[in-house]
């Protein structure tokens, strides 16, 4: 067994410097002539730009430039790129409107950027900004998700007739009609899915800075994926060729999905370096974060399911209509639909499954991957629909679960929309959840509750997602349109020491150890000897970022991917060394032994030898340092059971969570401590959107009324619990490592573990997210 | 431009500013004392607290000209000869922070609270936070920090 | 944040001078109220004349009550064995920790933000504000949405809470802001029962019907099958008229039951 491998609870090599003032993100960069971006946001919905007279912003003092859309174009700047063509129905690929950097004739929602005053000092951009003048049309706005789609609606793009932007269905209708015909009960559900803003505390933000004489591009990002960022802005926009274009994605302050798309004011900041031959530098306020960030989630379904008379379900069927702003972003449309639709079989037998989404434009801000990014939507529909169908048949919620679940011995599954389970077992995960929660000891605490004049429910959550994204030729058949393979450099130093470049991104997720300890364990090199570097385009080969649960499902078996080709050359220098037959080295520990003898050799000597070959094998390289790139076979499909019991003051509806229980499937777990942090912040993820989280737009203004921490209601340390975390692990079929990924879990189980809880102190059938107190007394005092 | 002098970390400093300028800015910019963070703009978020005269405050929501005089401490004032401070191991050894943004403000809010509360539950930790947000951790392993900080390491 | 020439004052006298030389200066206490508006460019005054040194901080007790200066934090007026308990928890309430340690009741008072705190407290409390030109009754200091009875260049210098005989304040707080979404503060006080709600309209203000209820019988059940019309209620994303109208009910008899 080796110290600090998988499995220790190995404390954060990052925290030393995180803790100590001495982290490095985008906006602690400064670059000698740094200028500072403003930008002139739209302050209307939707309006037609007539004129700009940027004259007075220009003469204002300290300004620098003053640029428009126009001026990208002329210097063949191309626009913002959505990734996804989803083929919907009658074959029809997803409409894709032309996005400008600086938008032009017209604004689509509030905070669409118009135009963007360079000058000394941030204090002085934003002076001269207000000397910006923008002659608007105001036109009627739409920013409802139900109804942007209806005739008469205010119009967005001429490319989406309706503001429909794709009419996308997946599964066999004909056969869940069948099953609604013979059912013996059917159970409906309406629901939203709130639109949530992502809210990472790190604000975005941008340095641009051109080197004249090597005619190279560098931009400091707060990215989740600075290859993905060169190649979006080098191969569609044109900033610059991958050659001459270094992106440098630092410490970064979370990103929860906000930070792995292209934005407008990144491409401003590198392309405007070399426009003035300055750095110009861009840090967002939050309010401008709320404004222009991309959103996540704002569905609104239709969910209905066909029982026979013991409950199980014979079908299931789905309409839905996700919002996906004013422009598409980089993955949008392919959240609602693939992301959403593949996971709604749930852990469920139901074998016929058919949805039907529609993905509607409206003057809002782009929505796009947050956080679960649809799984969380289809979850949350699913284990909504179980509880009012288990409320149909008068059954007990578990036990409408347990005549539902997928057995253990019926894996691998294959579901009736699409994914292929490969491991999992349900009906265990949630005995565990039931008795570390006494669920059979509910009725009595509710009674003791009812006397205090409070309301007491518990809910469940039998939560499965898609992590470990993705296979690439399985997404690439789906219409995204990059491979999802990830890639890991494990390089020796001749004197033992390794330095590991991953093509992931950690953004709080401690991948600086958790990523070493995959080395050590494989390698035998003691932990504090090994670095982990990312987030550098001119330091690690091409990486696809971090995103959907991925980086070490799929980057950490690159990552002992390219241990084991260390190992396979290692065996051939310790071979020539000890003098003995390739086949006969073993190694284990960070050695490299002759089997059945005493003679050995430490790696970090094989290292060496590998670097000084004075006495060498013939045929073999010099140098220890080895490359490996990883696409998956499967996504990997954690899944578990979330029980929450909730305390509701009926006189106000307060609602306290007074106990929160989370069983989850994440096969093996490399760093249980950062595992188990993960967890609680995924909870407190979704527990926001559950009971506070809501981004609002006016219906009649288009006005953002949610904008800042004021009104947009973010999780705060006294609105939660402490949570009871375990786990109930199995081992997956298609990953190296055996795991599975856990950034996302509670993000996804949380949000239907805390309204069936609701549902059931209330004893309603639904109530819509976040359950404010308001709505929760409001539903209360109905209940009498 | 004024002049504005004050003590950070126990260095005296002075520096030319603009009345506007806020207490971060001249931290960070000035100073390049980046470890105070900036993350909301309404005075909510937290990341920013350093302490002025002993207290914990929003250097945010702070003139630097307010500060003139005054004795500052920020998260890079903590650590004494290359230990950090018993709050800073406790994040560490209990993992009360992923990303690290709000850590810095979490961290000054949290010796602040101790000082003035110095065997706090868990609801008065947990109330006592509530000027600092955090994304990441879901403030579980944050509350057991300041438990284990406020036991005495 | 728009610039401005910065000043320190080193007497509520010495503000006034220099608030009367500036074009158009605002004085600032705690400034975290003043600051918050600033960045957002919503105020562009001339000048900022900060009162953090014009000795206007401080809680004197006597045998009638406590004044306090207008530069005296919530921290320090939530933490003083001098300031009655019902007061106490006011100030607790503000905020959080960190604003509390440099927001001022002065402050608070003449901004009179619909959902602050304080203003209930003085209304409830019948206290007096002395500024520099006056004594002003609280029921005579909170005219209407951010406005108050102060004159131009009329400066706070501390507030006298008269002793009542019990005492207590019961907040709802707004989820996302933590202001006062609905507050109430009920006191039996030297001239009666008094009830004072604030975050519910544009303005704190007394209870009369409320008073008169408690005034009959002091006690929760009293405020039984009361209702608060919603007409003139506030109403927005967080609560609306009639949400807010149940909490005024609600709170004063939390506040009774507090009270004792």
């Amino acid at each position: 067994m080796v110290e600090n491998g998988i499995g220790a609870s190995l404390k954060r090599k990052e925290d030393n410097r995180f803790l100590t003032g001495k982290g490095n993100y985008t906006d602690d960069i400064n670059r000698p002539g740094q200028t500072h971006v403003y930008i002139v946001r739209s302050p209307h919905a939707h309006a037609t730009i007539n004129s700009v007279d940027i004259s007075a912003a220009k003469a204002a003092p300290g300004v620098v430039a003053v640029y428009g859309g126009q001026d990208l174009i002329d210097d063949a700047v191309g626009g913002l790129v959505c990734g996804a063509s989803v083929t919907g129905k009658g074959g029809e690929v997803n409409k894709t409107p032309p996005r400008n950097v600086l938008t032009i004739d017209k604004a689509r929602f509030v905070g669409d950027p118009i135009i963007a005053v360079i000058a000394e000092t941030l204090a002085q951009a934003k002076d001269a900004a207000e000397l910006v003048e923008i002659d608007y049309t105001e036109l009627p706005s739409t920013v409802s998700t139900a109804n942007s789609d209806a005739d008469g609606a205010p119009q967005l793009h001429e490319e989406c007739p309706n503001n429909v932007a794709l009419d996308w269905e997946l599964g066999d209708k004909a056969a869940v009609d069948a099953a609604f015909a013979a059912a013996h009960k059917t159970a409906k559900v309406e629901l939203i899915n709130n639109r949530m803003v992502t809210n990472a505390m790190e604000p975005r933000a941008a340095v641009g800075e051109y080197n004249s004489g090597t005619d190279e591009i560098t931009l400091y990002v707060t990215s989740q994926n600075p290859h993905v960022h060169r190649l979006v802005m080098s191969a569609f926009m044109n900033i610059a060729p991958e050659h001459k274009f270094r992106v440098v994605a630092p410490d970064v302050g979370g990103g929860f999905g906000s930070k792995i798309f292209t934005y407008n004011e990144e491409a401003i900041c590198a392309w405007a370096a070399k426009k003035i031959n300055r750095p110009v530098k861009w840090t967002s306020d939050r309010s401008e974060g709320f404004m222009s960030d991309a959103h996540g989630r704002d569905h609104v379904s239709t969910a209905e399911m066909a029982l026979d008379a013991d409950g199980k379900f014979l079908g299931m069927r789905v309409n839905s209509k996700g919002n996906m702003g004013a422009y598409l972003q980089l993955f949008s449309v392919s959240i609602p639909t693939l992301f959403h639709g593949f996971l709604l079989a749930g852990q469920y037998t139901t074998p016929a499954i058919y949805l039907e989404m529609r993905c509607v434009m409206t003057n809002t801000a782009p929505v796009d991957a947050a956080r679960g990014a649809g799984r969380p939507e289809a979850t949350y529909l699913l284990e909504r629909l179980v509880d009012v169908s288990a409320r149909e048949m008068g059954l007990d919620p578990a036990e409408i679960r347990r005549r539902n679940f997928i057995k253990a011995d019926q894996m691998p599954y294959q579901t009736p929309v699409v994914q292929c389970y490969d491991s999992g077992d349900y009906h265990a995960s949630l005995d565990k959840a039931l008795g570390m929660s006494d669920y059979d000891g509910f009725s009595a605490r509710q009674a003791e509750a009812k006397g205090r004049g409070k309301l007491r429910g518990i809910g469940l959550s039998s939560y499965i997602e898609a992590c470990g994204v993705a296979p690439s030729a399985a997404v690439g058949s789906l219409g995204v349109g990059v491979g999802l393979w990830e890639s890991a450099q494990v390089r020796f130093n001749p004197t033992g020491g390794v330095t590991v470049f991953t093509g992931t991104h950690s953004h709080g997720q401690g991948h600086e150890t958790a990523f070493a300890q995959l080395v050590t364990d494989r390698l035998g090199v003691p932990v504090e000897q090994v670095e982990v570097v990312h987030g550098d385009t001119d330091k690690g080969q091409f990486g696809m970022g971090t995103y959907g649960s991925r980086s070490l499902p799929v980057g950490g078996v690159a990552i002992v991917n390219a241990c084991d080709k260390i190992i396979a050359k290692g065996k051939k220098i310790a071979a020539h060394t000890l003098e003995a037959s390739e086949d006969d080295i073993e190694f284990g520990e960070g050695n490299f032994t002759v089997a059945g003898t005493d003679k050995t050799m430490n790696i970090a000597e094989v290292a060496f030898t590998a670097y000084v070959p004075h006495n060498y094998p013939e045929g073999v390289e010099p140098g220890l340092d080895e490359i490996a790139f990883f696409d998956p076979l499967n996504f990997s499909f954690p899944a578990g059971a979330h029980v929450c019991e909730v305390e509701i003051d009926p006189d106000t509806g307060t609602l306290e969570i007074v106990n929160y229980t989370a069983i989850d499937d994440f096969g093996v777990l490399v760093n249980p401590m950062i595992v188990e942090g993960q967890v609680h912040g995924g909870l407190a993820h979704g527990i926001g959107q559950a009971l506070l989280e809501g981004c609002v737009y006016d219906e009649d203004s288009g006005q953002l009324v949610s904008g800042s921490f004021m009104d947009y209601c973010m999780p705060r340390a006294d609105n939660l619990p402490s949570f009871n975390v375990d786990y109930c692990p199995t081992v997956p079929l298609h990953n190296p490592l055996g795991v599975k990924g856990c950034g996302e879990a509670g993000a996804i189980a949380a949000p239907p573990a805390v309204i069936n809880a609701i549902v059931n102190a209330l004893d309603i059938k639904h109530l819509d997210m976040p359950a404010t107190p308001e709505k929760l007394w409001r539903a209360a005092q109905a209940a009498g | 431009m004024a002049t504005v002098s004050m003590t950070v970390n126990g260095q005296a400093v002075s520096g030319e500013v603009e009345g506007r300028t806020l207490l971060v800015q001249f931290l960070r910019e000035n100073l390049n004392l980046t470890g105070t963070h900036v993350g909301c703009d309404t005075s909510q978020c937290g990341a920013c607290v350093v302490h002025v005269d002993g207290d914990s405050m929003k250097s945010c929501t702070m003139l630097a000209l307010e500060a003139e005089g005054a004795d500052v401490t920020t998260i890079e004032g903590l650590a004494k000869g290359g230990e950090m401070h018993p709050m800073q191991k406790a994040f560490q050894d209990n993992h009360g922070l992923q990303c690290g943004f709000c850590t810095p403000g979490m961290v000054m809010s949290a010796i602040d609270l101790v000082a003035k509360n110095p065997n706090p539950d868990e609801a008065t930790i947990r109330e006592q936070l509530e000027g600092n947000i955090c994304r990441c951790t879901g403030y579980h392993n944050i509350v057991k920090a300041v438990q284990q900080a406020a036991k005495g390491g | 944040m728009y610039d401005f020439n910065f000043h320190s004052a080193s007497s509520a006298h010495d503000a006034a001078a220099k608030l009367a030389a500036s074009d158009d200066g605002s004085v600032m206490a705690g400034g975290q109220t003043l600051i918050p508006v600033l960045k957002q460019r919503l105020a562009n005054p001339s000048d900022v004349i900060s009162l953090a040194g014009a000795g206007l901080s401080g809680i004197t007790k006597n045998g009638d009550g406590v004044t306090i200066g207008a530069t005296t934090t919530h921290a320090a007026v939530a933490g003083s064995g001098d300031v009655p308990a019902a007061l106490r928890s006011v100030a607790e309430g503000i905020g959080d920790a960190q604003v509390r340690n440099r927001g001022t009741l002065g402050g608070s008072i003449a901004n009179n933000d619909p959902a602050a705190d304080y203003p209930a407290a003085l209304l409830g409390l019948g206290a007096t504000i002395t500024t520099n030109q006056r004594d002003i009754a609280a029921d005579d200091f909170f005219t209407g949405l951010f406005e108050t009875a102060l004159n131009d260049g009329e400066i706070i210098k501390s507030v006298t809470f008269p002793n009542a005989t019990k005492a207590a304040y019961a907040k709802f707080p707004n989820p996302a802001s933590r202001f006062a979404m609905v507050g109430v503060f009920v006191a039996q006080a030297a001239d009666g029962v008094r009830v004072a709600v604030t975050g519910a309209t544009d303005c704190a203000h007394r209870g009369p019907k409320l008073e008169a209820a408690l005034s009959a019988n002091w006690s929760a059940s009293a405020l039984d099958g009361i209702t608060i019309p919603a007409d003139h209620l506030n109403s927005d994303i967080h609560g609306s008229a009639e949400y807010r109208a149940n909490l005024v009910i609600v709170m004063a008899k939390r506040a009774v039951e507090a009270a004792g």
